[in-house]
């Protein structure tokens, strides 16, 4: 196939390096195609198909090639986070199966999922062993969107058009996991036409914590509807959570009252073009 | 009164939480919160992280030579005259300061009490009152929470669940005073109970916020006055101190001390910080003729065992992980049904008691990482709660395995399942299907059990794992691909009808 992507061996070693493959800004840089493997994740895909859909086009129209690895599940992440660390192990090593041979970064639409392949998969399998160095040098090139699109893109503005009001829950891993406090923000701000409202309670967690929120309803409705109360008063139309397990918790509080506002993903309003939502 | 419980149930503990407890917990942590963000302001957020990580590696050291450390704070205490004792567990330690009262040179009758969660822990006040020794908490919080025979809602404030009016009315019926719910002349009324007790007593009991090893220095940081006056009044001081509590030396001490007053209440410096080392040493000095430590254990050594939890160890109990927490303010402290609430409580409690009384506890946290971000000494307490949860479900060298045998089937099943994409992507299509007559306006309302847990409160989005066809779509090979596996999954599909129609044509011919 193509020549060895420069990216993906620099990005296995040093991570930070990587936010030098910058291809709008760079000439030099612009030669090489940036690919990006969608991680589509398995509450991404079955919940919310057409944000996928939505990322490839918003990725392509800046340059991305992008593919969908085929034999994709779940990283795993429930089991882990339920206590059934042994039983991590398949879907951890069918994930590696899938990745490991891809090219370019790994991108996911979610925080949660990207946080967790890049801070637990290293540290599940025993070091030494040829399965943790696949986990090490995905681990490194495994990007949530938002980041993707900040931190190795440098992309601010991404052209879109939307022109409602609109607020920003921050997801907890996205905020806490990967650290991206001010970074959906500042894409936010950059959409045409679009007014930000802060919201208040902003870093509060939504009450979904996967099995959390099935083991304990009652106190996960609680939290879940304090955040429903705190975008209600804000008094935007939209609000974007940029965290499939968090969108479908809000989302659905918000249609179990009835309530005008619609929560969306970040991708959506930044592949729009000032259609109504 | 904080009677160690035989199991914690606290799904049925949040369904009993009184109405009015959420909103007092939420007004008092708004507020501490409030304030500790304007003093973490004025340090810095540079200098701030910089003084948590000294304080975490300084934790960290000293938990990890607890032996050496408590060897030297055992010397140095001795040397400056007061007597060190080594309690196994909470029996002992009661057992211990029973026996120190009850010697016939002291006959002690009246014991007042410094705040301690070493003693709540412990259960000290029930096991004293009944051995017949009058044993009177005269912090404000922990003096109305006696009088409601019940244990702390929170670290450091621990009547927080209750309203102003709701403490008027318990002065009303407890001490028979007709008391107006106003803040001050509620704190008056105890004040002049208190003067009297604090002149009466024979015995002062605390615990100790830091312990310094190399002067044999117990410290207690507090705002009321009335831990000096617990300390000095009464010829006997008895202190029952977790041996988690050790700091190597005066400067370790100071950093300690920059973190927990701001983490815990906002304050830079409490109105009160005490250091106490030995019993007075002449009579022209102030303070008790006597000075007893007691260093408990109580399943702390037991914690230093597992190389993530131990951790749980660096605390210096400030709160700040119940101020932050969404679980915790919205539930109150009682309903982690003992001493210690909020995340700390539940790291610590399925520690100390046990998965078979605790292990409900790691289960109630949205992992949202909140306490982590806050923690002045750097727990990772969403680990540490996952790897609970691990040592639940699968067993730890205390307990066996607490998960039910169906669970962890159903884990099993879906780990296997996981790892065979064939049958995973079988699975979203045949959900799309088979959730047809439950769904409405793409949404599903009502589902059956567990998951009946979910739309109990909100609707679930329908099912709809469309993508990979529509990026197979995209290409002529993706199409022959998707053509492909449309054809295996369905000859796959009508395999399994055929052999589950013809089993049960068998079973039936039977």
């Amino acid at each position: 196939m193509n020549d060895p992507d420069p990216f993906v061996h620099e990005s296995a070693s040093i991570p930070a390096k990587i936010t030098a493959g910058n291809p709008r800004k760079d000439e030099h840089e612009r030669q090489t195609v940036i690919k990006a493997q969608l991680f589509i994740t398995c509450l991404g895909e079955n919940f919310f198909s057409p944000v996928l859909q939505d990322m490839v086009r918003l990725l392509e129209r800046l340059g991305v090639q992008c593919e969908l690895p085929e034999g994709q599940t779940c990283c795993g992440q429930p089991l882990y986070n339920s206590g059934f660390q042994s039983q991590t192990m398949e879907p951890a090593r069918q994930w590696l199966r899938v990745f490991r041979r891809t090219e370019g970064y790994i991108v996911a639409p979610s925080g949660s999922c990207a946080d967790f392949v890049r801070h637990r998969y290293p540290e599940l399998f025993p070091q030494g062993t040829r399965e943790h160095a696949q986990a090490v040098q995905a681990a490194a090139r495994t990007f949530e969107f938002t980041e993707f699109l900040v931190r190795v893109l440098q992309v601010q503005d991404v052209g879109a058009t939307f022109p409602y009001r609109v607020t920003y829950h921050a997801a907890c891993h996205i905020l806490r996991g990967l650290g991206l406090r001010q970074e959906p923000k500042q894409l936010l701000q950059a959409v045409r036409g679009l007014e930000f409202i802060p919201l208040p309670e902003e870093e509060t967690c939504c009450g979904f914590g996967g099995i959390f929120s099935v083991v304990y309803p009652e106190v996960s409705r609680a939290m879940m509807e304090n955040k429903v109360r705190n975008i209600e008063a804000s008094g935007a139309q939209v609000v974007v959570v940029s965290e499939p397990g968090c969108l479908m918790n809000i989302a659905g509080g918000l249609a179990k009252i009835g309530s005008p506002v619609r929560a969306m993903h970040l991708i959506q309003i930044l592949a729009s073009n000032g259609a109504a939502p | 009164m904080s009677e160690t419980p035989t199991r914690i149930d606290f799904r049925s503990n949040v369904q009993h939480v009184p109405p009015h407890v959420p909103p007092s917990v939420q007004k008092a942590t708004a507020k501490f919160l409030g304030t500790r963000a304007s003093v973490v302001e004025v340090v810095g957020d540079e200098r701030w992280q910089s003084l948590r990580q000294a304080g975490h590696d300084l934790r960290l050291h000293t938990i990890t030579h607890l032996d050496y450390y408590l060897t030297q704070l055992e010397e140095s205490v001795t040397q400056a005259g007061g007597h060190v004792h080594w309690a196994r567990d909470a029996q002992e330690a009661r057992r211990i300061v029973l026996d120190i009262a009850r010697h016939a040179s002291r006959n002690v009758k009246r014991a007042v009490k410094v705040k301690s969660m070493a003693t709540e822990e412990i259960g000290l006040n029930h096991f004293m009152i009944e051995a017949g020794i009058q044993t009177l908490e005269t912090d404000l919080g922990e003096f109305i929470i006696q009088l409601a025979g019940v244990g702390p809602s929170h670290i450091i404030v621990p009547a927080v669940h209750l309203t102003k009016e709701g403490i008027a009315d318990l002065f009303r019926e407890k001490l028979g005073v007709d008391a107006p719910a106003d803040p001050i002349q509620l704190a008056a009324i105890a004040r002049a109970k208190l003067r009297q007790e604090f002149l009466a007593a024979d015995m002062g009991i605390s615990g100790a916020n830091f312990m310094v090893a190399e002067t044999g220095t117990l410290v207690i940081v507090s705002n009321e006055g009335n831990g000096r006056m617990c300390t000095t009044l009464p010829p006997l001081h008895v202190a029952v101190v977790g041996i988690d509590k050790v700091v190597p030396d005066m400067d370790s001490l100071n950093v300690l001390l920059k973190l927990l007053p701001r983490s815990a209440t906002g304050q830079k410096m409490t109105a009160y910080t005490s250091f106490i080392t030995g019993p007075r040493r002449t009579d022209a000095e102030n303070g008790p003729q006597e000075l007893h430590l007691i260093l408990l254990d109580n399943g702390r050594t037991r914690i230093l065992q597992d190389k993530i939890a131990r951790e749980t160890l660096l605390c210096i109990r400030c709160g700040v992980c119940l101020n932050v927490c969404p679980v915790y303010n919205n539930v109150g402290g009682h309903a982690y049904g003992w001493t210690y609430s909020g995340p700390i409580g539940a790291i610590l409690a399925p520690q100390l008691l046990g998965a078979e009384v605790a292990g409900d506890l790691p289960f109630a946290s949205s992992l949202c990482g909140a306490c982590a971000e806050f923690c002045p000494v750097k727990i990772p307490i969403p680990e540490i709660l996952v790897r609970l949860r691990h040592r639940v479900v699968e067993g730890d060298p205390v307990g066996g395995p607490s998960a039910s045998p169906m669970l962890r089937f159903a884990a099993e099943v879906g780990g296997r399942t996981l790892g065979l994409p064939w049958l995973y992507e079988l699975g979203t299509q045949w959900l799309k299907i088979v959730q047809a007559p439950l769904r409405k306006d793409g949404w599903l309302p009502n589902l059956p059990p567990p998951l009946n847990r979910w739309t109990m409160s909100r609707p679930m989005p329908a099912f709809g794992a469309d993508v990979r066809d529509w990026w197979r779509d995209r290409t002529p090979l993706g199409r022959r691909r998707k053509m492909e596996r449309k054809i295996g999954l369905g000859t796959l599909a009508v395999g399994v009808v055929a052999l589950a129609a013809w089993l049960l044509a068998r079973k039936r011919g039977k």
